[in-house]
């Protein structure tokens, strides 16, 4: 469905120096630097797959999209979607896709939603009867009932983004983009724009392509993740393997009553307070059951939880590990 | 320095570099200036060869008019960028901006003059300049005498004060009007055009010319202008000098009591 | 044809949401309109006419630049906004839509309280006519007639041709305002006052002359040829360079990014 290879795309940006002296000189004359947003970016992504797209600020995450979505052209490099050329085939691309840019509205601010509905409908040339049924359809699990007659512009963040992705989906895309389609939404929001997501790829199969920083995201909806930074792909892979790679350690709280019990050969003790401490270790050099059993016997223990690295982390890992 | 001087000084300085960062910009406004002038000029010219003696100013002192005016545009007109002052009144920021420790009328009117100011350094001394290097009768003439440009630099500041206390006062005007476009339309066009900025208040109706110079706007560019192409000089400068700072006290006055008023309205009322 | 008509409704919807602006805006254009019809009456009353027209000649002039004017900035003034468009990213919001782009940017902007401005240039318009001393003919009513509409066409692409320019340096460029603002002013005297070199500028580089001067000639009996009666349709020309040094700008702007 989507294939990039070796793509690359680099920017040049005029540098700038404090001090009204150095105004004054880069008047007449300027540096530039070039930042390379890609560099050999390949990957491939398949018919209904669902993909999560992560990476810092400024890894080059927007400018894939863009190059997606046939608003950029690359320096070297294809990426062809669904056969086409994006942008080369602009229009007949466009048409196949959805796009939701989290921060940016693609409604009318001052009119009620349901009349951007119709003008997007007019823009793609949607015929009437899909239309309805689409707009039944997106009403019915977006919940947008009650909102359609209203203008936008009073709207809450969790309701804009539901009417966002409405608006997106008018023209039945066979590939969506959303770019960081939950941020600054609630959690109640934030868990029915997951659950539409979600089936909308299961039982629609349309392929999705979504960055994010909020990994409790990526939980919830990708398989596979595509890790970039400084323009590179470092990561593709499945969420629960990369956990893997990146650490199998396993943390372990316990609360307990007394003195605090020593440390068996192999525990990490992470951190310490009155009355609980937090340590981790290798399931492989020392078995869970073998550590719970060594508290159990050494202290009065009051409570114990067991727990793998969290999403949060890895990524945290990860970036660190790559300097990013 | 003063505490609340630096701050200002430090709005002109962010300013100032701002500015100079984007140089197509500035030499646009450099160029526009120039051309702008020039066609005026060629204007006028068709004007006085077809009839040389029917305006009231002679046409050397309608170019230097011209040119002048073109030059300092940045420094006399009352609806500028002032994009913050604009979007703070807009979103309500003006809020917390009350509750600053600088007075907001200062603070505003130091930022209105800064910006207008910065940008006019680096855009208006060179328009004078290539309008006084061009041949007669295109090119302008500067003062003759060091009393006239003494009463130009003198007038050109009050001028300069009185534009801005009139931006001080439409600023707060918007405090109560949601249409900032509609307002700044309407007052560049009053404004500008009874401070002698379409066309010099000499060529206007007897009568219509008394009222103009004797309300504020004469007191805005129209007064240094006359005095730097050398239509007004000596003693009706002296007057006209008087009668600006008469105008820039009163509309200092004004602006603050308006600004009192509609920050209460503010405060009271959570914008 | 549907769209159009959906995205004007949707655009005057928008504008009516904010009534007293709206109004305040009209106002504001008429009073700016009147501005400098005042400037050129005032001087008009000291002297009765430039080079060998008559004030009602220019004032023919005036009105026929400022409708073409209002009528171009009321299509394609919502271009102005296009270097904001550029610089907050929402171009990218019309690039991912199947359909032209000058079209989404433009129908989202048209804005309808340029009425003011238009309202006044249709009333000196009606001063004029009778005014400029021209033997009206219905051939010399369809000049005016296209005077005013190809007008607007030249209008319309400076308009395009200013906002272009915002793909190569983001910050709009005030001094391209001197083709737009500029020439609404200075079109107030038939452009052969301004010398020799404006003029051929005028003819060759930016064709306003094609829409002005060279057809009053033709209206004024001062030229017979029927490359002074057809001129405006010649200045439609303009449509070419214009579109092209958009989509220039656009592809660069592909291919650079932002």
């Amino acid at each position: 469905m989507i294939e990039f290879t070796k793509v690359n795309k680099t920017y040049r940006v005029a540098k700038r120096q404090a001090g009204m002296g150095n105004a004054v000189k880069a008047f007449f004359s300027r540096e530039y630097t070039t930042i390379h947003a890609l560099q050999d970016v390949s990957f491939s992504i398949r018919d209904g797959e669902m993909v999560g797209y992560i990476g810092p600020n400024g890894a080059g995450k927007s400018t894939t999209i863009k190059i997606m979505c046939g608003v950029l052209t690359p320096e070297s490099g294809k990426c062809v979607i669904d056969g086409r050329i994006p942008y080369k085939e602009r229009i007949a691309h466009v048409r196949e896709i959805g796009v939701v840019f989290g921060q940016r509205s693609q409604l009318w601010w001052d009119v009620p939603v349901i009349d951007s509905f119709d003008l997007i409908r007019d823009i793609y040339r949607v015929e009437e009867k899909a239309y309805r049924k689409n707009v039944g359809e997106l009403t019915e699990l977006l919940d947008l009932g009650e909102i359609l007659q209203t203008p936008v512009r009073t709207l809450s963040l969790g309701q804009r983004m539901r009417c966002e992705i409405a608006a997106s989906l008018l023209h039945n895309p066979k590939v969506l983009f959303l770019d960081e389609p939950t941020i600054g939404l609630d959690a109640v929001s934030k868990i029915a724009v997951r659950k539409f997501i979600r089936n909308l790829n299961a039982e629609k199969g349309v392929t999705i392509v979504l960055t994010t920083h909020d990994m409790q995201d990526i939980e919830a909806l990708t398989e596979r993740i595509l890790l970039i930074g400084k323009g590179r792909i470092l990561l593709d892979g499945k969420l629960s393997d990369l956990k893997k790679q990146v650490s199998e350690r396993k943390t372990m709280a316990i609360a307990y009553q007394g003195t605090p019990p020593t440390l068996k050969e192999g525990m990490v003790l992470a951190e310490s307070g009155e009355g609980h401490m937090v340590v981790s270790f290798q399931p492989s050099e020392l078995p869970t059951p073998e550590a719970i059993a060594y508290f159990a016997a050494n202290t009065k223990l009051l409570d114990v939880s067991v727990s793998d690295i969290t999403s949060e982390e890895m990524v945290a890992k990860m970036y660190k590990e790559y300097h990013l | 320095m003063r505490p609340a001087f630096k701050v200002y000084f430090s709005m002109f300085r962010i300013r100032f570099n701002h500015n100079m960062q984007y140089r197509a910009v500035v030499l646009g406004a450099i160029l526009k200036g120039f051309l702008w002038a020039l066609l005026e000029v060629l204007g006028y010219l068709a004007v006085y060869r077809t009839y040389p003696e029917a305006l009231p100013m002679a046409l050397s002192h309608t170019v230097s008019y011209v040119w002048a005016r073109q030059s300092l545009i940045v420094l006399f007109i009352v609806v500028f960028g002032d994009g913050e002052i604009y979007s703070a009144i807009q979103t309500g920021e003006v809020v917390y901006d009350l509750a600053r420790p600088v007075g907001l009328y200062g603070r505003w009117f130091c930022q209105s003059a800064s910006n207008r100011i910065s940008f006019a350094l680096v855009n208006c001394i060179p328009v004078l300049a290539l309008g006084a290097i061009l041949p007669k009768p295109y090119g302008l003439s500067l003062p003759s005498s060091p009393e006239q440009v003494c009463l130009f630099f003198f007038s050109a500041l009050l001028a300069f004060g009185v534009t801005v206390a009139i931006a001080m006062l439409m600023y707060v005007s918007l405090f109560y009007f949601i249409s900032h476009r509609g307002i700044r339309i309407i007052v560049t066009a009053v404004t500008s055009f009874f401070s002698g900025g379409i066309i010099p208040l000499p060529f206007f109706p007897e009568t219509l010319r008394r009222w103009a110079s004797f309300l504020p706007f004469g007191s805005m560019q129209n007064m240094p202008l006359q005095i730097f192409c050398g239509n007004i000089n000596g003693r009706d400068a002296a007057k006209g000098i008087i009668l600006q700072v008469f105008w820039l006290f009163a509309l200092v006055w004004a602006g603050r009591a308006a600004m009192g008023a509609a920050s209460k309205k503010v405060v009271s009322f959570g914008g | 044809m549907r769209l159009y008509w959906n995205y004007f409704l949707i655009n005057l919807k928008s504008q009516m949401q904010y009534k007293a602006s709206f109004f305040l805006t009209i106002t504001g254009q008429f009073l700016t309109a009147f501005a400098s019809f005042f400037g050129i009456q005032f001087l008009f009353q000291r002297i009765s006419g430039v080079d060998n027209f008559t004030y009602g000649q220019v004032l023919l002039c005036f009105s026929v630049i400022m409708m073409s004017f209002s009528i171009g900035e009321m299509i394609g003034g919502g271009l102005m906004g296009f270097p904001g468009l550029l610089r907050s990213g929402s171009l990218d919001r019309v690039l991912v839509r199947p359909r032209s782009i000058i079209w989404q940017v433009i129908m989202p902007n048209m804005d309808f309280s340029r009425l003011g401005l238009l309202v006044q240039a249709a009333v000196v318009l009606f001063i004029a006519i009778p005014a400029s001393g021209v033997a009206w003919t219905l051939n010399k009513a369809l000049v005016l007639a296209l005077m005013i509409t190809c007008g607007s066409a030249v209008f319309f692409c400076l308009f395009l041709l200013v906002a272009s320019v915002a793909f190569f340096t983001i910050q709009s460029l005030d001094f391209l305002n001197i083709l737009t603002y500029g020439m609404r002013e200075f079109g107030k005297y038939p452009f052969s006052v301004y010398g020799n070199t404006v003029l051929r500028i005028l003819t060759f580089a930016v064709p306003l002359a094609l829409i002005q001067y060279y057809p009053l000639l033709y209206l004024l009996d001062r030229e017979k040829g029927i490359w002074y009666m057809a001129a405006p349709l010649e200045a439609l020309l303009f449509l070419i360079p214009s579109s092209l040094f958009f989509r220039f700008g656009l592809k660069r702007y592909q291919s650079a990014g932002s």
